[in-house]
């Protein structure tokens, strides 16, 4: 999923300053469960704005609505909320860039991020969440053992482990595993480390982030 | 080009000692964080006729310097063999290829193709990291370049190919030490003609790396040049034991710590490495690098018994760089 957190309040102040109605938009998607702008979040949201605005006198007067919807990434969902849009000078999204963008291109309005979308990860532990995929469309995991080097190693080694590998950890921090200490561990658990021994070959980075954004068509499901 | 010169690859000079089987030494030259040249011209002065060649960091610990073909460049104009650089963390393959044309132009043959260390470690914290192609394609793509006369794409290089003698480095104290040796020999069958380890202090363990090595013969194939580091106080070596990727045992420590004179005692360790590195097989030279202390260098070559660095003879003589020869091409 992909995983966010919240910016912190006085940035949010700040994005919506001067405006008299704000309408907050909740995704019941990937925000929902890493618990960053589901429902709860949104309703959260609303009532600490609304206490700051109270106590600070900063947009005196101003007035808050909540929506959230099944997904911020599909335009059918969008237009759910065409009412209350048109009655509000601002949007707060609680959802990824994506939701975000997406409430931008329909309505004519200030719609400002609430979130910072930071990657596509999963669950490390209750209240933790880690990155995993890199996201880069070309995917090897086949070849390390289902571990990413892509994204788990700090410098993207395709031929690892660099020289910065001590005790499992990354060079960068202690908190960190060592991608190739783990393609390593695994790779030799499964009988296959000679795998490793095989150049792996620069990559090809047209099918990632190329400067564009990339499209994916499924021609028989297209109407 | 004589039958014996066509059996080199480039006109380095570090290849032709090395090829002749002598003990090679190369030291290591930091680029300052400044736009003078005088620091890098006055070391490679220094170090021109007790080196074999001399490397020249790219933007080493993540921090921003004059840059590793410039500096080669000084060194050349002042006498010496360069020993350029490079690493993955700051350009792409593009920006890449075209550098090591540039570098090639102007009289630079020996290139270390090396990872890079994080940008979270130097004075650039924000920046993003490249890592286009990692050590081992850029290893690979020299090669090609150099022999197969092709850019990374597979294009042609019609004329003037870039014939670089091909460094890599090594480091026997990081993880997982099995792998190591595995990963060396990565590197040798992607083109490295030579090998610039992490700096020595715990012998033992190198020399077991060593004994790996030789054991799949990638002696023959690769020179290996040990990393050698003179300290100045137990202080550094505390810092350097707690480095990733750096192993100093503390007997070494203690000692430092009961010296008196502890620069002379860090001079002492520096010669006394060199002089155990010699008796492992497979050692083909050592690299010093004598960071921020580029004066130990010519003291340490002397008193390690590497002086006068041998000429390079008749029979390998035919392709080398004639003296005082034009950098420019």
């Amino acid at each position: 999923m992909i995983v966010a957190e919240q910016k912190p309040i006085a940035e949010i102040d700040r994005l919506l300053e001067g405006a008299k109605k704000v309408l907050i938009v909740g995704c019941r998607e990937c925000v929902t469960v890493c618990q960053a702008g589901g429902e709860k979040e949104v309703n959260t949201m609303a009532s600490a704005l609304r206490l700051l605005w109270a106590t600070s006198g900063r947009n005196p007067g101003a007035e808050i609505l909540t929506e959230t919807l099944e997904r911020q990434c599909e335009p059918e969902y969008i237009e759910q909320i065409v009412k209350v849009a048109g009655e509000v000078d601002a949007i707060l999204s609680l959802a990824c860039g994506v939701g975000v963008q997406y409430l931008a291109e329909r309505y004519p309005v200030w719609v400002v991020p609430g979130l910072n979308t930071k990657f596509a990860g999963g669950a490390l532990e209750q209240g933790v969440w880690t990155e995993k995929c890199g996201l880069c469309g070309d995917c090897i995991l086949y070849k390390t053992g289902g571990i990413c080097p892509v994204i788990r190693c700090s410098k993207s080694i395709l031929n690892g482990p660099c020289g910065g590998s001590h005790n499992g950890k990354c060079e960068v921090n202690e908190e960190t595993d060592c991608a190739w200490q783990l393609i390593y561990d695994r790779m030799t658990k499964l009988g296959k480390v000679d795998r490793l021994l095989e150049i792996e070959p620069p990559k090809d980075w047209s099918k990632s982030r190329d400067g564009g954004p990339r499209k994916v068509v499924k021609e028989e499901i297209r109407i | 080009m004589s039958p014996a010169a066509a059996a080199f690859k480039t006109d380095s000079k570090l290849e032709r000692i090395l090829s002749q089987g002598d003990f090679a030494v190369t030291a290591e030259i930091g680029p300052p964080k400044s736009a003078s040249s005088k620091g890098v011209r006055s070391n490679a002065a220094m170090m021109k006729d007790v080196t074999d060649g001399q490397n020249l960091t790219d933007n080493q610990t993540a921090i921003v310097r004059l840059s590793s073909l410039a500096a080669s460049v000084h060194v050349k104009e002042a006498g010496g063999e360069p020993i350029m650089q490079m690493v993955c963390r700051d350009r792409n393959r593009i920006a890449m290829q075209s550098d090591i044309l540039g570098a090639y132009s102007l009289g630079i043959r020996n290139l270390v193709c090396l990872s890079g260390d994080h940008q979270s470690f130097g004075n650039q914290q924000t920046a993003k990291n490249v890592y286009d192609i990692d050590s081992i394609q850029l290893i690979n793509m020299v090669r090609r370049m150099r022999d197969d006369h092709v850019l990374l794409s597979g294009e042609e290089i019609k004329v003037a190919p870039p014939k670089m003698y091909i460094g890599a480095a090594a480091n026997p104290f990081a993880d997982p030490f099995e792998f190591r040796v595995l990963r060396l020999e990565k590197k040798i069958n992607a083109g490295a003609d030579f090998i610039q380890t992490q700096c020595v202090f715990d012998l033992e363990r190198f020399a077991r790396f060593m004994e790996l090595v030789v054991k799949r013969g990638l002696d023959k194939r690769v020179h290996i040049l040990a990393g050698v580091t003179p300290a100045k106080s137990d202080k550094a070596l505390r810092y350097m034991k707690t480095v990733p990727g750096m192993m100093v045992p503390d007997s070494l420590i203690e000692r430092m710590a009961k010296a008196e004179n502890k620069e002379e005692e860090g001079l002492n360790i520096a010669v006394e490495t060199i002089k155990a590195m010699r008796q492992i097989p497979g050692v083909h030279g050592v690299h010093i690098m004598a960071i921020a202390w580029e004066s130990a260098v010519p003291v340490i070559a002397e008193r390690a018994g590497l002086l006068p660095r041998p000429a390079i003879r008749e029979e390998t003589a035919q392709a080398a760089p004639a003296e005082g020869k034009k950098t420019a091409d």
